[in-house]
């Protein structure tokens, strides 16, 4: 694999961190603590590429796409788009910066304001970037982008209610597209779909990519779907990645225990493999990202846990049984998604 | 055991030596402002003890209705069963009262539904809800309740059950509500568990964990288990048997290992090759073109014609008559059938 050069790189985040208060009382309001959901994120995105991010439910992937596009202040750390510093820029500066950073949702049902026509939704983009396109040429721009998406020009009037899921998670996918951005996030674009749409909508997020050359990020909790999408994947655990990779690297050879037992959970469909496969069942809960357990903080529920683990963080990074960086003391290779003879 | 009495007193004409569940050309239909949607139109299917059946479909196929007529909870007004029948060791549940299909519920065929923070009561302690049942359905004392709702929460491994008793739903996570729900399910011991999506709001490795508690549980009371999901790899893992549903029909029925070898329908071969598999990389992904069918209009004809690979001339005119019956124990709801099932499956 050739070395990117750097300016392929077109999003690069260091040390984000966001803290989310947790206060106390209503007239004076004090702080006692903080959620930390997203607490010291490293990661680049190159130029067609997409980078997968799974985890379980409250590991901190839509606070970290929130950050990516500007829905949420970062508490601290830094978002390079293009060399570019966006927590450091304002105004139109800003404005502009942010055009080439879009986000599709997840839930196709609520994302869309059920009282614009569908022209309006696609187009409203345009009512804040007023430079993009001219006012006169919107429509037209429109049509191109239902076009483009697989849906039909003509319906640019109807209403989100007259459209089925997966048909919504192309308008989503279509708005998105308006500002003509290089880098889009998904925050779990095709978990509310059913199977049979699943597909269609994944090959048209593809399609696009090879067309227009887009950056994804691609935030899921179904391993399958990213293994199939993605070209590299970053797991997170707590507000952090525990390990990162290309898809072979997490998928065939896993180093992070916290990795190999999401990935022995995901039920294959292949009933000839059912016993085959070695199973990790983790025990308990995922702690609360407001107190986090010190040192590694998977090691409430690692069965690998050593006394260092309490006391030193393992840091991200490439280690003698694992060419790809992983966070653990005694990272090393398992076999989980295939039989074990 | 008075347990088994009651349920004698219950049931007249309780055959133990039928089938555990049978349901035959099960209709149901929603009378809406909109029209009659015909969300259920003949299906069958049956249960034996132990056994774990999976309901397999789309959303809005009418996995959920079938549940909620066989635990006779339909939403009626405006939901009716219009045709067919649920027999329960020989009993025809729809024939019998209220009174009686209140008991049947509680003490053979019990459920789990998808959401269990909404299926449990906001303002009761978890103790209280679970000891309730058997002071309403047993007659037990309070503190005999008590420790039988202990040893049930144990039982479904909630760790230090004596001291959570007291706590309330919202103080569970997702799977500990999940399991709480399959306790209160298993109170009363019954022969039947119909578990809706139990695990689709949850993440994979707690999803593990309840999808093995269930099939522990039902190897150890020989329960029959029926499954309703729309996820492939969760049916490969746990089903013995697979029921796939289509517009309010079931369209596919096989064991397990022959239906992913060599689906014989074209709906479920589709299916098969639309999912991504993590064991698998550049796989190509065979795309279903088109929506399921709105209910209010079911196309003449196969209802999946418009979507199929191998539709023809026929399949527009005349749904297939009949599940042709593939081999022992399968059948399958398409004219071609014998085409499909002889095709190799694409992208292996
Ligand atoms: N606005 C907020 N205020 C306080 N806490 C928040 C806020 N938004 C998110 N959190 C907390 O931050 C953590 C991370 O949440 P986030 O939504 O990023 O998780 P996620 O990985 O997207 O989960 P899911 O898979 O369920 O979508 C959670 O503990 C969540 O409760
Ligand atoms: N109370 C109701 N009133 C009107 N129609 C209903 C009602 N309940 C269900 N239906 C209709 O019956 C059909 C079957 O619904 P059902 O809930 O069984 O689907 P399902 O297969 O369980 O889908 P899902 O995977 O989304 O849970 C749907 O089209 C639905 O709109
Ligand atoms: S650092 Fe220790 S606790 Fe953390 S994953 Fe590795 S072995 Fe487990
Ligand atoms: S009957 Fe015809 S349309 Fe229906 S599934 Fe079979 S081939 Fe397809
Ligand atoms: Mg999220
Ligand atoms: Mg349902």
């Amino acid at each position: 694999m050739s070395q990117p050069v750097a300016k392929d790189v077109v999003l690069e985040t260091s040390n984000l961190v966001k803290h989310f208060p947790i206060t106390r009382g209503i007239v004076l309001q004090t702080q006692v603590g903080a959620v930390r959901a997203v607490d010291g994120v490293d990661l680049k995105l190159r130029r067609g590429e997409t980078l997968g991010v799974v985890g379980e439910s409250g590991c901190g992937k839509s606070t970290l796409a929130k950050l990516l596009v500007g829905l949420e202040k970062p508490t601290s750390g830094s978002i390079d788009v293009r060399g570019q510093d966006m927590t450091r820029l304002r105004g139109a500066e800003l404005r502009r910066a942010r055009r080439n950073i879009q986000m599709v949702l997840q839930d196709p049902y609520t994302s869309l304001n059920p009282r614009m026509t569908v022209g309006d939704i696609i187009g409203e983009p345009f009512d804040i970037h007023t430079e993009v396109v001219p006012r006169g040429e919107r429509k037209q721009r429109v049509r191109e982008l239902l076009d483009l998406v697989g849906l039909n020009p003509e319906h640019i009037n109807r209403y989100p209610h007259q459209f089925s899921g997966g048909q919504r998670q192309r308008i989503g996918i279509a708005r998105a597209l308006a500002l003509k951005p290089e880098i889009i996030v998904c925050d779990e674009p095709v978990s509310a779909l059913d199977v049979s749409i699943q597909a269609q909508v994944i090959n048209l997020l593809e399609r696009l990519q090879d067309e227009l050359g887009l950056s994804y990020i691609f935030i899921a909790h179904d391993l399958s779907v990213v293994r199939h999408i993605a070209d590299r994947v970053a797991v997170m655990y707590l507000g952090k990645i525990v390990e990162i990779g290309v898809e072979d690297e997490i998928y065939e050879r896993p180093t992070h225990p916290y990795t190999q037992a999401l990935l022995s959970a995901v039920p294959v469909p292949d009933p000839t493999l059912r016993g085959q496969r070695d199973q990790i069942v983790l025990e308990g809960d995922v702690p609360s990202p407001a107190n986090p357990p010190s040192g590694c903080r998977f090691r409430t529920r690692c069965w690998k846990a050593q006394d260092i683990c309490a006391e030193q963080e393992p840091a991200l990074t490439e280690r003698e049984q694992s060419a790809h960086p992983s966070a653990c003391h005694f990272a090393e290779e398992r076999n989980v998604v295939h039989a074990v003879e | 055991m008075t347990d088994i009495k009651a349920e004698i007193d219950v049931l007249p004409g309780l055959d133990s030596s039928a089938r555990l569940l049978d349901v035959e050309n099960l209709h149901v239909e929603f009378r809406t402002q909109a029209g009659v949607a015909r969300a259920i139109n003949g299906v069958d299917i049956h249960l034996d003890p132990g056994e774990t059946l999976a309901i397999l479909g789309e959303s809005g196929c009418g996995k959920s209705v079938t549940a909620q007529a066989i635990m006779g909870i339909l939403d009626s007004p405006p939901g009716f069963v219009t045709k067919g029948a649920i027999r329960y060791r020989g009993v025809d549940l729809l024939k019998l009262p209220e009174e009686q299909r209140r008991k049947v519920r509680a003490n053979h065929i019990a459920m789990i539904f998808q959401d269990a923070l909404s299926a449990l009561n906001p303002v009761f302690s978890i103790g209280f809800q679970l000891g309730e049942l058997f002071r309403v359905h047993r007659g037990t004392s309070r503190q005999d309740a008590r420790r039988r709702s202990i040893e049930l929460l144990d039982l479904v491994k909630i760790p230090a059950a004596r001291q959570r008793i007291n706590d309330y739903p919202h103080q569970f996570s997702g799977g500990m509500r999940q399991r709480v729900m399959i306790a209160m399910a298993l109170a009363l011991d019954p022969k039947v568990l119909i578990a809706d999506e139990p695990t689709t709001a949850l993440d994979v490795t707690v999803q593990a964990q309840i999808m093995n508690l269930l099939a522990e549980l039902r190897r150890e009371r020989n329960m029959g288990l029926i499954l309703i999901t729309h996820d492939m790899g969760v049916v490969a893992d746990v089903a013995d048997r697979i029921s796939v549903m289509y517009a309010g029909k079931v369209v596919e029925e096989a064991p397990v290992l022959d239906i992913y070898a060599r689906p014989a329908h074209p709906y479920t071969k589709a299916l098969l090759e639309s999912i991504p598999r993590l064991d698998m990389k550049g796989q190509q992904l065979n795309v279903i073109k088109g929506l399921p069918p709105n209910l209010l209009r079911i196309p003449a004809g196969c209802p999946f014609h418009p979507r199929c690979a191998y539709a023809r001339d026929v399949c527009r005119a005349d749904p297939p008559p009949q599940q042709y019956d593939v081999a022992p124990a399968r059948t399958a709801r398409c004219h071609f059938w014998t085409e499909v099932v002889g095709d190799e499956p694409a992208g292996s």
